[in-house]
């Protein structure tokens, strides 16, 4: 199987995300772009510098609100959270690079609710691959590719961002 | 002392953590690393994390204690434990319960977690031979054996202030004899590598196996401060103390506390500990301990982030094999 090109996908997702930076919105009013690391931040980091608003990036490592935190444990080599102190109202454009059981997205969104109330939550992912084990859709996405269970699509980084596909015995969220 | 692998399981990850004896430097690193990343948690609005979500910590302590029970019990919070505080001094252990009838009451109430401070050296090891599996034992200090999360937040402090243990050159000053602290201490600051480490004492504040922990000895407080990068002060232990080991606390303080005047001989920019609580004018001066290189109250602060790493690092897997998905 031929796999899409990174940074043509980050295009077509910058193009899509543009509508929520209009030009005569004020500073206030703008998105916060959020990236789950590690895959999920590449990507975001490359959103966030091709439409350059004027908030910060937001970081969430999400090992700590994993549901299957008990056997995969934390992962003291990713680099922690950090997002703007104040959330609340703020619209949040959380991106992630693969979306698959759904389980990465709930946790972010558990994590992002303990840092405010934000007044709405977009999600962005580059890769679609179906899978889900929980209803969880995504408002934009970069290409859909249906996986088998056994396989695996991960993006590689951060310099350059490439996808690799896998065969592997058993599947990841 | 007991089974000292009680605390790892076959692939290396933590079960208990009992003494740092035992442990290896990967592990006391994934604590420091693991410790960093909680820092940050207290900065947000909602200050807790789910990984201990449904678990029950029950803290017990057999001697009394605020700030290691009370920095336990925050850690606890934040992860999202429930937690049961029990001083056993005025419970059922005074009415003649044995600690083993203690431990099965307890785990009949669904304990995951217990955090015991205990008078007698090697309480904690003998809990953990105890406890059923899947429950966990972290020591809070047993007898003069082991703190090891003392040493791990000390430990912490001296990374934060000081990067490269390697580099320096730490002296811990006063009651070595009567210190668990002192002893945990020592065994990871060698574990981490440090360059030099230094203990200053009177003889008779020494245990007689002093050599065997691979430190160096000085008696004269002067002599051991020339140098050195970070100077922990221990805490002159009272109560502990049987016979006339020190003339009196005055002369105690003429000859080992530490003063302005003497923490010039240490570098200009060395870092002044103490794990509390703290006897102002006996071991060291007011001035110095609310100075500006006393780092005593950042060691509280983190001492709450590593006591939660320690916990979560218990529940989950390691991190270090784990696979990022």
């Amino acid at each position: 199987m031929s796999l899409p090109s990174v940074e043509l996908l980050i295009d077509k997702l910058t193009e899509a995300l543009k509508s929520y930076f209009p030009s005569d919105q004020s500073t206030l009013e703008q998105p916060i772009i959020v990236g789950i690391e590690t895959g999920g931040y590449w990507v975001a980091e490359a959103i966030h510098r091709a439409i350059n608003p004027s908030t910060d990036l937001g970081r969430l490592n999400i090992s700590f609100y994993r549901d299957d935190f008990t056997k995969k444990g934390l992962h003291p080599t990713v680099s922690p959270s950090s997002l703007s102190s104040n959330i609340d109202d703020k619209t949040i454009i959380l991106i992630d690079d693969v979306l698959h059981s759904g389980r990465t997205i709930r946790a972010a969104m558990n994590e992002i609710f303990d840092y405010g109330r934000p007044k709405r939550i977009v999600l962005a992912i580059l890769i679609d691959r179906g899978g889900r084990e929980i209803p969880i859709q995504a408002d934009i996405v970069g290409e859909t590719i249906a996986l088998k269970s056994g396989e695996h699509i991960k993006l590689q980084g951060p310099d350059p961002l490439r996808l690799t596909l896998k065969s592997v015995g058993e599947h990841a969220g | 002392m007991p089974d000292k692998n009680l605390q790892l399981d076959g692939n290396g990850k933590l079960l208990h953590f009992l003494s740092i004896e035992g442990l290896n430097q990967p592990i006391l690193t994934e604590i420091l690393d693991t410790a960093e990343s909680f820092t940050s948690i207290t900065e947000r609005n909602v200050k807790k994390v789910p990984i201990l979500r449904g678990k029950t910590v029950a803290n017990l302590f057999f001697e009394p204690s605020t700030r290691t029970r009370s920095t336990f019990e925050l850690a606890a919070q934040r992860l999202s434990a429930d937690i049961l505080n029990l001083n056993v001094n005025t419970s059922a252990t005074t009415k003649g319960e044995s600690l083993l009838d203690t431990l099965r009451n307890l785990e009949a109430m669904q304990i995951d977690m217990f955090v015991i401070r205990h008078q007698d050296s090697g309480s904690a090891h003998f809990f953990a031979q105890h406890v059923s599996p899947g429950v966990s034992v972290l020591n809070a200090g047993d007898g003069q054996h082991e703190h090891p999360t003392q040493a791990m937040l000390d430990m912490f402090t001296i990374r934060h202030f000081k990067k490269d243990f390697s580099q320096l050159r730490v002296a811990i000053v006063g009651d070595i004899l009567h210190s668990r602290v002192a002893r945990s201490q020592i065994h990871a600051l060698n574990l981490l590598n440090t360059a030099e480490v230094r203990v200053i004492a009177p003889r008779t504040l020494l245990p007689v196996e002093t050599e065997a922990l691979g430190v160096s000895i000085y008696n004269n407080l002067e002599d051991g401060l020339k140098d050195v990068d970070v100077i922990i002060m221990l805490r002159l232990q009272k109560e502990r103390m049987r016979g006339a080991l020190l003339p009196s606390e005055k002369e105690y303080f003429r000859l080992y506390g530490l003063s302005q005047e003497r923490l010039k001989c240490a570098k200009p920019d060395a870092i002044v500990m103490h794990p509390g609580p703290a006897n102002r004018g006996v071991e060291i001066e007011s001035s110095v301990m609310d100075g500006s290189q006393s780092v005593i109250l950042n060691q509280v602060s983190f001492g709450i982030s590593v006591r939660m790493a320690i916990m979560s690092m218990i529940v989950g897997q390691s991190g270090l094999r784990g696979d990022e998905s």
